[in-house]
């Protein structure tokens, strides 16, 4: 089912706020990694807002939808929306990378802030979606397990020990949604380590797997739609991005992967994002 | 023969039976199964000789097989984890400790889940598998690792209670188990608890700290030592972390030397664990037996111990010229 309007525009007021809150904690930080969440902020802000079973009232619920950010670098993007979400309040953002945060660089496992799983250490979050897929199948919970990976991630072997156990098992409630920016932090993903076609991978382990554009909201809910409908196999959502988007001195350059904007980098960013 | 006290086990000679703390392991864990609706199990390829078969045949549902593919497979444990179950992970301890410990360090212990790594085949005693397979480094990389609990079972009777009370523990637990067939040496109601050593020959003239298949040798090692006089105190160390502290400062103090003897590389394992103790609290005359900074080699088992000093004989030679360094 297609989008309502007014669902569309709370999910673009979602990806906004991830835009400003990724600029203004990283900023605060003086560290971080704004490039990823930048460019995640349109599909996460659409899983979160449409898909995602995962706020203030559901959080206790044993059979609520799980999310594991495989790439943890970007957790500037989940907790603002996790923050939107009424997991906590948007004062504690600025705490982020802070000694005594439990926002902590890379995402540490807060069962109370809906931060399900510690990442950080690429390649690891996918077998953990697949555990929590098993046991949520083992439970007969309607649990949809969500892992968030990317193209730089693809190039971790571990990555394909998952794909291939999910298939195996056939885990309909898991699904991937690969952001890929083709930038990783040595530079063009495609001449540092070029992991090809990941759709034609994924489908290759024997997944459902599509291309969208990570920037169209409604193709992302589209295809999040049709891999809940997917029943005998995992889905792969290849989101294809721009890093750093919506900030245009940001946007495709490797070196905003993981350096945090200063002052007046801060203010143009903001000012671009209509702050 | 075997009588155990609120304190002592007194133990006059092993007792001849003979059995692998993997086959206990598998044991245990169908027991357990039976009695745990939330425990899962998961093996790499190799569930006949880890002996979950036993498990995935009684309870099929709750087995999963992972496949040559051990990184993913502790990824996997600590999903299950994280939505609530208990999960035992095995392997050989080379594989399960060796291969997958980015993993266990990333997802199972900074996230502190409930993940039982239940790890067979560590140490020499695998015999003619060779170096590529025999473990000597296990307890060194699990050891380090915050929150993890490491065990390493004396003999069949302790591996059977300690996979039980990894099972009780809340947070992840490493098991070393072996694939040899080794001696039984405790008595069928010896109580294992984490964290707790028990001394299993009284003796005051110095102290053999042992854990897995050395700790048979260390008790044949004392009744040798007896014919020079020397009355060892022979300590069974099965909870490698946290160790014993309390005992094992009383033993230094009364004793006024400690020899450790393990089937692991010397230094990393519970030699290294227990100097560093005791250089902090009761320093003491020690030695310390196990692999020197080698890998192994193919054979049979109870030659291999011979050939690398692990053997009685060998830990009573290291314990006589232990004494001569006592003041």
């Amino acid at each position: 089912m297609a989008l309502t309007p007014d669902r569309k525009r709370d999910i673009e007021r979602a990806a906004r706020r991830v835009r400003i809150d990724t600029i203004e904690m990283t900023h605060a930080a003086k560290c971080g990694h704004p490039g990823g969440p930048l460019g995640m902020a349109d599909f996460m802000a659409t899983l979160f807002m449409a898909h995602l079973r995962l706020d203030g009232e559901t959080l206790h619920d044993p059979d609520r939808d799980r999310l594991v950010l495989g790439n943890g670098h970007t957790c500037a993007g989940l907790y603002s929306l996790l923050s939107q979400k009424g997991l906590f309040p948007p004062e504690l953002l600025a705490t982020f990378r802070k000694l005594g945060s439990p926002l902590q660089g890379h995402p540490h496992r807060n069962p109370e802030l809906g931060i399900d799983m510690s990442t950080g250490s690429l390649g690891n979050g996918l077998s953990v979606g697949v555990g929590m897929a098993l046991a949520a199948r083992l439970n007969g919970w309607s649990s949809r397990i969500y892992v968030a990976s990317s193209d730089g991630e693809s190039q971790e072997g571990q990555i394909w020990e998952a794909a291939t156990s999910a298939a195996h098992y056939g885990l309909s409630n898991l699904c991937v949604l690969v952001d890929f920016n083709n930038i990783q932090i040595d530079g063009v993903m495609r001449e540092v380590m070029d992991v090809r076609d990941l759709r034609a991978k994924y489908e290759a382990f024997g997944w459902h797997a599509v291309d969208v554009d990570g920037h169209d909201i409604d193709a992302v809910d589209g295809a999040l739609c049709e891999a809940r409908e997917t029943d005998d196999r995992p889905s792969a959502i290849i989101c294809h991005t721009t890093l750093g988007k919506g900030v245009s001195f940001m946007e495709n350059e490797a070196g905003w992967h993981g350096v945090a904007p200063d002052d007046e980098q801060a203010t143009r960013a903001l000012a671009e994002l209509g702050v | 023969m075997l009588a155990e006290t609120s304190e002592t086990t007194t133990v006059d000679t092993p007792s001849a039976k003979k059995v692998a703390t993997r086959d206990a392991y598998g044991e245990a864990l169908v027991e357990l199964g039976r009695e745990r609706e939330d425990l899962v199990v998961l093996d790499a390829d190799l569930s006949g000789s880890t002996r979950t078969k036993g498990f995935s045949k009684a309870f099929p549902e709750r087995f999963f097989n992972m496949g040559v593919a051990e990184a993913n497979m502790m990824g996997t444990a600590a999903g299950l984890a994280a939505m609530g179950k208990t999960v035992f992970a095995s392997s050989f301890a080379m594989f399960a400790a060796g291969k997958a410990w980015e993993q266990i360090r990333q997802s199972i212990c900074i996230p502190q889940l409930d993940v039982k790594i239940c790890a067979s085949h560590a140490g020499l005693t695998v015999g003619e598998d060779g170096k590529s397979h025999q473990m000597l480094e296990d307890l060194t990389i699990m050891g380090v690792l915050p929150h993890m609990t490491v065990i390493v079972p004396a003999d069949a009777v302790e591996a059977r209670g300690a996979v039980r009370a990894a099972a009780d523990l809340d947070g992840p637990v490493y098991v070393r188990l072996s694939r040899a067939p080794t001696p039984v040496v405790l008595p069928q109601e010896h109580r294992f608890e984490v964290g707790k050593a028990t001394t299993l020959r009284d003796g005051s003239d110095l102290a053999i700290v042992a854990c897995g298949v050395e700790v048979g040798a260390a008790l044949d090692a004392a009744a040798l030592l007896t014919a020079d006089g020397i009355e060892a105190r022979v300590i069974n160390m099965a909870t490698i972390k946290p160790l014993d502290e309390e005992l094992l400062r009383r033993a230094a103090v009364e004793c006024g030397a400690v020899l450790t003897a393990e089937e692991h590389q010397v230094r990393g394992g519970l030699g290294s664990a227990v100097s560093d103790l005791l250089a902090r609290t009761s320093p003491v005359p020690m030695d310390m037996v196990g692999v020197e900074d080698t890998f192994g080699e193919s054979g049979r088992a109870e030659e291999l111990l011979v050939r690398f000093g692990l053997d009685a004989a060998s830990l009573a030679t290291r314990a006589r010229a232990l004494m001569e360094r006592k003041s």
